[in-house]
């Protein structure tokens, strides 16, 4: 499986490695970020402002905005009509469909197969649409970070 | 119960134990007990295998003694529990396993106090995370005595409160001597081993129906004594208004409390790139999925086979009915298959509950000592003797489970997975959120968001029917009942949500403008990820 993940490589050899400019650790960790006492903070965190204005790193935010929202609000308006239907309709979901099948329990697969529906979808368009302009910002983001580090140091 | 059954299914769980040891024993030679190695495995697991990990973690003893044991004596109400369990895992993808995973390093609290004050915001999710860990390992360890209950014929409380413990110990050895590494190959055995069981048993099931579905609905509704009611909702929390509003809450509690659960999340650590987070949450939503659909034949297939009244005598809760489905599809008691089948199940059962305890375990230390331990002791705690204490921690949760196991050791184990999903859901989602996505999100807010869930999810626990005023509760002798509902969900997620809010709109705290642009970046692109 690993080896089929075509950026696996690419995300393995370019983090973590610590041959930066100055000769520290290149990347703060996330929450400690022990290079911010560096002297170099004011111009990493300009970095991350800059970024977060571009115009790249908007779109991606949007992209990834614009599936999760409605995505989100349907599957569990879905959900929660379900429960709520299930409580407050009992008639309803007593309906026969076919045999012993009733709407409560056709409702009930459904759930489970929108979920695999709604899972692939969501999969499918992060890949297509927000994998590689977000691997791209990743790299100049952490270039960015670099430079500011050794610049200052 | 026959002496059969017992020595073959101890051979089993023996064999089980024996091959953990020899995986723990063999991840964790020549390691140097790094943080890094410890709490994420090097984070070098491929998708496929942490999402074998997930689904292991997830399809815990509650899944498959619980819910159908649920389904068995309830009939469609159990189902609701695993439409919950699976939908819960569109809201870990879309909004949380990516993020997560690019935000932080080791837990829950590393992401919620990224953009904040650290030491308030660590110690508030650092309690949280702790708090839901152990509520879960309770139900973990309930399973494990009414399994052994079974299997030793009598109800020995001595047999039952040895047997938890011994979990408890095994566990420990576990957690302490192998970390993450070990803990993930140990989820990878069992969800496979789980999952064999789960088709094999379907597969009988289905065969002692000619593949007719149909026929296994009517089969179970007519055994049932409900007739066509079993097959609609409202058998458990049809009748007033208050088992209805609980219903609700459960379903609240189920969808929601996923993305909050810390040993959850901390799976997602174990993976190099958020994209392989991704693909392991798209490989345990596959997986659960079909477990699940496989549970709710199983379920109907007690109540349909082995029938309600034998499934009630032998454990009021329903937390038996799959072995008991086991002994009789495999050939009926005193046959080589029903005993050699349920063995198997049992042993599989038990191996559930060991390693979905020391995936708990595992979370609940790393918030101990990354957590608590760090920020109580000011000053940054040295990455190796934060492991030290994470493995003290692990013994020290490890007790406290126990306790609480034989002391709840009567109530249903998915009900009591519901009410952790519930506290989850309460106090981690809200604050997990709004960090990601509130600009103008507080470290006040992070603090008020996770005690203004959590704590009325507790309360509201202890003054519920679970604990007193019922002949079913925890302590039926008192009577300090004053909440209708046995799931708080419905009141204390809004409650967790509200007080993040309320807390960041009456701060005088200026939002931190780049820290919001560092987390944001850093969740959508990975830059800078550990």
């Amino acid at each position: 499986m690993r080896y089929e993940d075509p950026w696996y490589d690419a995300l393995a050899s370019g983090w973590g490695e610590s041959d930066g400019p100055g000769g520290q650790v290149p990347v703060p960790g996330p929450g400690i970020a022990p290079a911010r006492r560096e002297g170099g903070d004011e111009a990493v965190v300009d970095v991350y402002l800059e970024v977060q204005r571009s115009a790249a790193f908007r779109e991606v935010r949007s992209t990834y905005r614009r599936f999760v929202v409605p995505g989100v609000v349907v599957f569990l308006s879905w959900y929660v009509g379900y429960v709520v239907a299930a409580t407050t309709a009992p008639g309803l979901m007593a309906r026969p469909v076919a045999g012993a099948v009733n709407v409560a329990m056709l409702a009930g697969l459904g759930q489970f197969l929108t979920t695999f529906l709604f899972a692939w979808a969501y999969a499918r368009h992060a890949r297509l649409r927000r994998d590689r302009a977000a691997l791209e910002l990743r790299w100049d983001t952490q270039e960015l970070t670099r430079g500011a580090q050794g610049g200052v140091a | 119960m026959t002496g059969n059954h017992q020595t073959l299914a101890l051979i089993l769980f023996s064999a089980f134990i024996a091959v953990t040891l020899a995986i723990t024993t063999w991840v964790s030679r020549n390691r140097h007990g790094s943080a890094e190695e410890f709490y994420a495995g090097g984070r070098l697991f491929s998708p496929m295998e942490n999402g074998f990990a997930i689904a292991g973690d997830y399809m815990s003893a509650a899944s498959f003694l619980g819910v159908t044991g649920l389904i068995a004596l309830f009939g469609y109400d159990g189902l609701l529990y695993v439409v919950g369990f699976l939908v819960a895992w569109l809201v870990v993808l879309f909004l949380v396993a990516e993020l997560v995973r690019n935000c932080g390093r080791f837990t829950l609290a590393d992401v919620v106090a990224a953009r904040m004050s650290e030491r308030p915001v660590r110690i508030a999710a650092g309690t949280s995370s702790v708090t839901v860990s152990v509520l879960y390992l309770v139900a973990q360890m309930v399973g494990a005595g009414s399994l052994v209950a079974l299997l030793l014929g009598g109800t020995s409380p001595a047999a039952r409160a040895w047997t938890v413990i011994g979990v408890g110990a095994l566990m420990v050895i576990y957690v302490s001597l192998g970390g993450m590494r070990a803990t993930t190959w140990i989820q990878i055995v069992k969800a496979v081993l789980l999952l064999a069981g789960t088709i094999v048993l379907t597969v009988l099931v289905l065969l002692r129906f000619h593949g007719d579905f149909d026929r296994l609905l009517l089969t179970a509704a007519g055994r049932s004594g409900h007739g066509d009611a079993f097959l609609t909702p409202g058998l458990k929390y049809g009748g007033d208004w208050t088992a209805r509003f609980d219903f609700i809450s459960l379903g609240l509690a189920l969808v929601l409390g996923t993305a909050g659960l810390p040993h959850i999340l901390s799976r997602f650590y174990t993976v190099p790139t958020a994209r392989a987070a991704r693909r392991s949450a798209l490989w345990s939503i596959g997986l659960i999925g079909g477990f699940y659909l496989m549970t709710i034949v199983l379920g109907l297939g007690a109540a349909a086979i082995v029938g309600p009244e034998a499934i009630r005598g032998s454990n009021a809760a329903g937390n038996t009915a799959v072995p008991l489905l086991a002994l009789d599809v495999g050939g009926g008691a005193n046959s080589t298959g029903g005993t050699i089948l349920f063995a198997v199940v049992a042993a599989v059962a038990f191996a559930t509950i060991l390693a979905v305890v020391a995936g708990i375990t595992l979370a609940s230390s790393a918030s101990v000592a990354h957590d608590l331990y760090a920020s109580l002791r000011r000053g940054h705690a040295k990455p190796r003797s934060e492991v030290a204490v994470a493995r003290v921690a692990s013994v020290g949760i490890g007790v406290v489970a126990i306790a609480l196991g034989l002391l709840a050791r009567d109530l249903n184990v998915a009900f009591l997975v519901g009410l952790a999903f519930a506290v989850a859901a309460s106090a981690n989602l809200p604050a997990l959120l709004y960090s990601l996505f509130w600009r103008g999100f507080t470290t006040r807010g992070a603090v008020w968001a996770v005690y203004g869930g959590l704590i009325p999810a507790l309360v509201l626990v202890v003054l519920s029917p679970v604990v007193s005023g019922s002949p079913e509760s925890l302590f039926p002798g008192v009577d300090f009942q004053y909440f209708p509902l046995q799931n708080p969900g419905l009141v204390s997620i809004p409650m967790g949500f509200l007080a993040g809010w309320l807390g960041t709109v009456t701060s005088g705290e200026v939002p931190d403008e780049a820290k919001h642009a560092e987390t944001e970046v850093r969740s959508l692109t990975g830059a800078g990820a550990a």
